[in-house]
């Protein structure tokens, strides 16, 4: 797609088209209707209008950004233009974590509707690149094929947690008060067909987002989510004023909103608006009891919608073969409509999933109809219209008995009932899409007998499926269609069908391909599992292994807040940032960094604060500090580069403006290990935080705490800032209390044993690993003496000090006592010619000398110099000596490496 | 040179070693229990099972005088193998004191355990083949059989090969994936790779909750922790075995004659009574226990006793079919003769001559270098004073003996080789001591009284 670097390279000028259309004296604002884009070296000009679909620089120059075109103005000084934005994303934007949430390989042209408030969605105009052409596909359409590679798709709506169903309308610009009417009102044509946008919702969510659980939970779940949307915490609230603050003053921003009030209002706020103001009553009872409530929203959408369409549509250019289209879908709609709604009369709703289950309904047969019509066989369309009633009714049914279920099991938050429900209803949605003959699920359930299924539940809904085909005549005519597809939507549904497999399972989740081979970095796994810890000793032992990730990290709640603060603020206010945190190795530094981002992210979760990446590189686990580039290239894009390009491709992506981007935090462990000589790899670091469009906090972590004066030149000190903080080195409390809380009440220690651990390693290093290494040994020594002597079983003073002679008394003195004669007496002929010399260096003719007459003092015969040497080499590959110069033979050079009254000591205790 | 490590690593085929189960009982033999052996056969069959134990071949069935340290790995090991616990030990001792015979042993006991069999990958490094990070991470990916393997190649840059490993270790966790021992022989020498990222890394896995697996340095230095980076020593759960071995010499006779000794299903009873009981009659001998006695006090390890009982053993032969006290004599000899002193014996009279010269030119000069003007001067002078039975040889004659004892390195210049000077001025050093050149000259054969007396007299 290299098509996009020369128009970015060229030299663009950018004009106004006519006079402005609107006004605002109070912004001094001018608002334009169209812009006219003049490249050099080219005659014509392009020109981009309201409504029509843009490409905006990005940071990447093969995928600039999909954006919609809402306003334009300048401000009174006339120089500066602005484009107020509907921004779209491609997959490669999608946060690498979030991705396998669409269930599916993306389409290499398919983008996805963003809706994100916490998003800028104005930029200057002068990085808009030229106009772009964006097809809506409904959910279950396969992609057109055969089309210009410059079109992109869009299907679905991604709201930074999930993809959804993309309601059509959004497709449509949402227009200001402000800005002109559109003069000419066109014929009523449709641009393309709207099915109900709850329905695909329903239909993809099971897939897609693996948190939502079902239709009737997943509702009151978006109900809650815009209620605590709606009552913000004080944090919020807080950054919110910040953030307007930031812009312009908040009177400003008032007026902005005032003037725009649709600007920034997402089909959920509008929706949220519809149910606070019914929020008194039970929100299920009703949407479900009231028919009105169901009919005033389909009938408010739907004008809107149209003319939002008209207004459009004369200015995007959309695919040819659309008027044809559009013609079939408005007589089809109209048909539907009609044929369905005594099925829903007919239906008692359960109260607890619907509300949204009749409109579900009602338009599931226009989404049959609107596959005839793909397949352009009208004839045939009716038929299968007709067809697909009695089957909706029964699948009516079994909805109702699934409901209950998926509603009574779900918890977003909880791991395996998540995964128990998101494969029921995928079960259910196979069903459903084997009897209505959905696209992509169908596929899902028709593909599905090819794998194998890895789990039973899986399996038996296959069997279902199975028995639900023979019952679906019009299954096989869906399948001639599919048979007629291209090769490449089959592809394409192979892997779609691979994923339900994939999901239940957290282990198999697709791996980051590493080697050019794509080959899958995994240790084999055991053929029975690991044994589980049997007596308290060993529970207690597990329990202080220094992997074991505790519930919380005891007597770090200060450095935890302090960090936590600074990275909130950061990540609220969207700018960057660097920090520096140093300690000595084991006092929690790593641990504590990684327990305010799990924190965060769970309140990013829980929406309280923006999303966020989190990175992590550690200087050791890199060859080369340059390394630092690539690491961080592919751990944010996935993209593999030499060190020099990835710095290129950084540099860029922090620098150029890029307003939906997220906050990205970057945790750089052992920071010294990136010391270069021209220090550029440390520079870049603090630098990209500094850039105004960044969004770049930076935690470093090393041991000494002087590191940026010592290490660092100026100007790479001066942009790390003084944000320091240092971890102190535990004191003997904080190790107890870490050693208690790890413990958690298993009662494997005597009380006065773990003060002496405690104190005896504060004293020496404050090392948390020490300290904990010290207790495990202890245990192990305590369960090898407590088979002898039984006393109480638990951990006591004499293990511990066992431990602690094992772990830190002197090897040396030992390995003295052991040392066999001649090597004995030749440590005594080192200090003996040591005392002669006056000096702690000698050569091994001098000590020879003095060995040879200390044999003879003890009565030895004298070893002769290959002997002699054969010892002095001995001592030397221990490290009692310190030998250097080993090709000089006699003149080998001598020095002690243990103190003299040590060797002393330990020969005459002999 | 031929240092203490060289000679370790060559005497070590320690490839597959551990990996054998068998114990060392003869399988083979069994078949030729029922008929006796006749004498040759015997001999040499007892020959290949003896030199088999004392080449290392074969791993002794228990660890002598190791029994706490023993208990203290096999349980770790067995813990890293069982429950996935991730741990991390040194052994400590000095050359020969039976590291690797330690860690075989407890691995041979570990791979006899059913659970620990099929679930443990081993990967063994030596720091003196893998001298860098880059080839200990190609072949730790070789030998765990990654992805990025084919055949024996390891595939992708030593970046790519760093973040791989570390990716498949992360994904293991502690319950599912298989333990992985990772035994680094001599673990100092990784210390000294750059930055220390392989240890890091590896101790930072044991460390972490990813993949178990069990880090275990062999090293002979004491002060082994001190060459780790602080934030790599901390990551270490300095867990040391330290193995020193305490025997008194009774104990050191005892495994003497118990390497010495036949075992008891050798196929010929009767010659193995016989060797057994010479072998106790030898131990009992005064001139051996001296012999034995000054191997003890030169040092303590088995390597050393393998090494004289081998010589010893190879002596025997159908003659005399069992050991005798002359056979560890000569051994004796062969081992512990000055390495130098076989040089000696090979020059000339004038090389011997001009060897004395340097001695007493040492000797006025305390040691200090000289070149070899100085020594023709010195060996001119003894010419015309003292010799009789010398004759006077021309200068260039001289010289090149001269430069003969320099390529023998019985002489060697001070600073190598770089300085311009005329080679006569260059500064030399004697490589011998007092000792060894009086020695020689005691044992030179034929050796001229003059020449003798002039090396004892005292100036000159």
């Amino acid at each position: 797609m290299s098509r996009y670097i020369t128009r970015l390279r060229m030299r663009r000028t950018y004009k106004w088209n006519g006079r402005p259309v609107g006004e605002d004296r109070k912004l001094k604002r001018q608002y334009y209707e169209s812009m006219s884009i003049s490249v050099e070296g080219k005659t014509e000009d392009a020109t981009v209008s309201l409504g029509q679909y843009i490409l905006i620089e990005g940071d990447d120059d093969d995928n600039p950004f999909v954006a919609q075109l809402l306003k334009l103005y300048t401000d009174d000084s006339g120089k500066k233009k602005t484009a107020v934005l509907q921004w779209f994303v491609r997959m490669c934007e999608v946060p690498q974590n979030k991705r396998k949430l669409l269930g599916r390989d993306p389409h290499p042209q398919e983008i996805f509707f963003y809706q994100d408030r916490s998003c800028d969605n104005e930029v200057d105009g002068e990085t808009i690149l030229g106009a772009v052409q964006i097809e809506y596909v409904p959910v279950q359409d396969p992609f057109p094929v055969g089309k210009s590679r410059d079109i992109l798709f869009v299907k679905l709506l991604w709201d930074t947690k999930s993809f959804r169903a993309l309601d059509p309308e959004l497709m449509q610009p949402s227009q200001s008060p402000k800005s002109p009417p559109p003069s000419s009102r066109g014929p009523q044509t449709r641009a393309l067909p709207t099915p109900d946008p709850s329905v695909m919702k329903r239909a993809m969510s099971g897939i897609l987002t693996r948190g939502s659980m079902s239709t009737g939970k997943m509702s009151s779940s978006e109900a809650e989510s815009l209620h605590s949307a709606s009552k913000l915490s004080a944090a919020k609230a807080l950054s919110a004023k910040r953030r307007s603050q930031a812009v312009s003053g908040p009177q400003v921003r008032k007026k902005l909103d005032l003037c725009s009030p649709s600007k920034n209002m997402s089909r959920d706020d509008v929706l949220g608006e519809l149910l606070d103001e019914r929020s008194e009553k039970t929100l299920t009872s009703k949407l479900n009891t009231s028919p009105t409530g169901r009919i005033s929203i389909s009938i408010r959408l739907t004008p809107l919608n149209l003319n939002k369409e008209e207004c459009v549509s004369p200015l995007s250019s959309h695919s040819p073969d659309k008027p044809r289209m559009t013609a079939h879908d408005k007589d089809d709609a109209a048909s539907v409509f009609l044929g369905v709604q005594p099925i829903e009369d007919d239906d008692p709703e359960p109260l607890i999933n619907t509300g949204r289950t009749p409109r579900k309904r009602e338009a599931t047969p226009r989404r049959a109809g609107l596959r005839g019509l793909k397949a352009r066989t009208p004839s045939r369309r009716k038929d299968s219209a007709a067809l697909r009633e009695p089957a909706l009714a029964a699948l009516a049914e079994e909805e109702h008995e699934d409901s209950p279920i998926n509603t009574a099991a779900t918890s977003r938050s909880k791991r395996k009932s998540a995964q128990l429900v998101s494969s029921r209803i995928k079960k259910q949605l196979n069903l459903l899409g084997n009897k209505i003959g959905l696209q992509s699920d169908g596929e899902d359930g028709d593909d599905d007998d090819c794998f194998i299924p890895s789990k039973i539940d899986l399996q038996s809904s296959s069997d279902e499926e199975e028995e639900a085909k023979i019952d679906s005549e019009d299954e096989l005519i869906v399948k001639k269609h599919r048979g007629s597809g291209t090769s490449r939507s089959t592809e394409k549904t192979r892997v779609s069908a691979r994923t339900p497999r994939k999901t239940p399972s957290k282990k198999t989740a697709p791996a980051t391909p590493r080697t050019p081979r794509h080959a899958t970095p995994s240790i084999p796994s055991r053929t029975a599992p690991a044994r589980k810890p049997g007596n308290v000793l060993e529970e207690a032992r597990a329990r202080l292994h220094v992997s074991s990730v505790p519930e919380s990290l005891p007597c770090r709640e200060q450095e935890f807040q302090d960090i936590y603060n600074f990275v909130e603020s950061k990540v609220i206010d969207g700018t960057g940032g660097c920090m520096y945190i140093s300690g000595v190795p084991g006092t929690g530094k790593t641990a504590t960094v990684h327990e305010v981002i799990r924190s965060l992210q769970q309140s990013a979760e829980q929406d309280e604060i923006p999303h966020f990446r989190f990175i992590e590189i550690n200087g050791m686990k890199m060859t080369d500090p340059h390394q630092a580039y690539v690491q961080i290239l592919q751990k944010l894009t996935d993209q593999k580069a030499t060190p020099d390009h990835a710095a290129a491709l950084l540099e860029k992506r922090f620098s150029a403006p890029a307003p939906k981007k997220e906050t990205v935090v970057l945790l750089v462990d052992e920071l010294d290990l990136l010391w270069t000589r021209k220090q550029n790899v440390m520079y870049n670091l603090f630098d990209w935080p500094t850039r105004r469009n960044a969004r770049l906090v930076v935690l470093t972590i090393a041991n000494t705490m002087d590191l940026p004066e010592r290490i660092m030149i100026n100007r790479v000190a001066s942009r790390l800032g003084l944000t320091r903080m240092s971890f102190q080195p535990y004191t003997f409390k904080q190790l107890q209390q870490i050693i208690t809380s790890r413990l958690n009440r298993v009662k494997a220690f005597e009380e006065d044993a773990l003060q002496l651990v405690s104190r005896k390693v504060a004293a020496l290093s404050g090392d948390a690993r020490r300290c904990l290494d010290i207790c495990r040994r202890a245990t192990e020594i305590c369960e090898h003496s407590g088979s002898q002597k039984n006393s109480s079983g638990l951990v006591g003073m004499s293990h511990v000090m066992e431990a602690l002679d094992e772990m830190f008394s002197s090897s040396y003195i030992s390995a003295i006592r052991c040392a066999s004669v001649q090597e004995q007496l030749f440590l005594r002929a080192v200090i003996a010619e040591f005392r002669r010399l006056g000096l702690e260096e000698a050569t091994f003719q001098q000590v020879f000398v003095q060995h040879q007459a200390l044999c003879r003092v003890e009565g030895l015969q004298p070893a002769n110099v290959s002997e002699g040497l054969t010892v002095c080499q001995r001592l030397g590959s221990c490290r009692l000596l310190l030998l250097e110069g080993s090709r000089l033979d006699l003149f080998l050079r001598i020095r002690l490496n243990v103190s003299q009254d040590d060797v002393l000591y330990a020969l005459k205790a002999d | 040179m031929w240092t203490p490590e060289i000679r370790h690593v060559a005497s070590r085929k320690y490839a597959g070693q551990w990996r054998e189960i068998t114990g060392p009982a003869p399988v083979k033999m069994s078949k030729r229990r029922s008929a006796a052996l006749t004498g040759a056969q015997g001999i040499s069959l007892a020959q290949k099972l003896l030199r088999e134990r004392l080449c290392h071949q074969k791993l002794p069935d228990q660890p002598v005088g190791l029994d706490s340290q023993y208990k203290y790995l096999l349980e770790l090991l067995r813990r890293t193998a069982v429950h996935g616990e991730s741990n991390s030990v040194l052994i400590v001792g000095p050359r020969g004191s039976g590291k690797t015979m330690l860690l075989g042993c407890v691995l041979r006991e570990l791979m006899s355990l059913k659970e620990a069999q099929k679930n443990v990958l081993l990967v063994e490094l030596n720091g003196l083949l893998q001298t860098d990070d880059k080839i200990a991470l190609k072949e730790i990916t070789r030998q765990l059989h990654l992805e990025n393997v084919v055949g024996d190649k390891v595939f992708g840059s030593f970046a790519e090969n760093l973040a791989f490993l570390l990716e498949a270790l992360k994904k293991g966790d502690k319950s599912s994936s298989r333990p992985v021992l990772f035994v680094l022989d001599e673990f100092d020498l990784f210390a000294h790779h750059k930055n220390q990222t392989l240890l890091y890394n590896l101790l930072d896995v044991s460390q972490s909750a990813q993949t178990p697996v069990a880090v275990l340095g062999l090293t002979c230095r004491l002060d082994v922790l001190e060459l780790l980076e602080k934030r790599v020593k901390s990551r270490f759960s300095h867990r040391q075995i330290h193995l020193f071995s305490s025997l008194s010499f009774a104990q050191y006779l005892d495994v003497v004659r118990a390497q010495l000794s036949l075992p008891p299903d050798f196929p010929d009873p009767k010659f193995s009574d016989e060797w057994n009981h010479s072998v106790t009659k030898l131990c009992e001998d005064k001139t051996v226990e001296e012999i034995l006695r000054r191997n003890f006090n030169g040092s303590k390890d088995f390597r050393s006793l393998h090494s004289l009982l081998f010589l010893a053993v190879s002596r025997v032969s159908v003659s005399h079919s069992t050991l005798r006290e002359a056979d560890l004599i000569e051994a004796w000899r062969l081992i512990s003769v000055d390495s130098k002193a076989n040089v000696l014996h090979g020059l000339s009279i004038l090389e011997l001559c001009l060897i004395i010269a340097m001695k007493h030119l040492n000797d006025t000069y305390d040691g200090e270098p000289f070149n070899f003007q100085m020594v023709h001067n010195e060996f001119k002078k003894f010419i015309q004073r003292k010799s009789h039975s010398i004759h006077k040889f021309e200068k260039p004659v001289v010289m090149k003996a001269f430069e003969h004892l320099l390529q023998l390195e019985l002489v060697r210049p001070v600073d190598s080789g770089v300085c311009k000077v005329q080679r006569e001025y260059q500064l030399m050093r004697l490589m011998l001591e007092h000792g060894q050149v009086m020695e020689a000259l005691q044992k030179y054969p034929q050796c001229p009284t003059d020449v003798k007396q002039w090396a004892l007299s005292a100036f000159g």
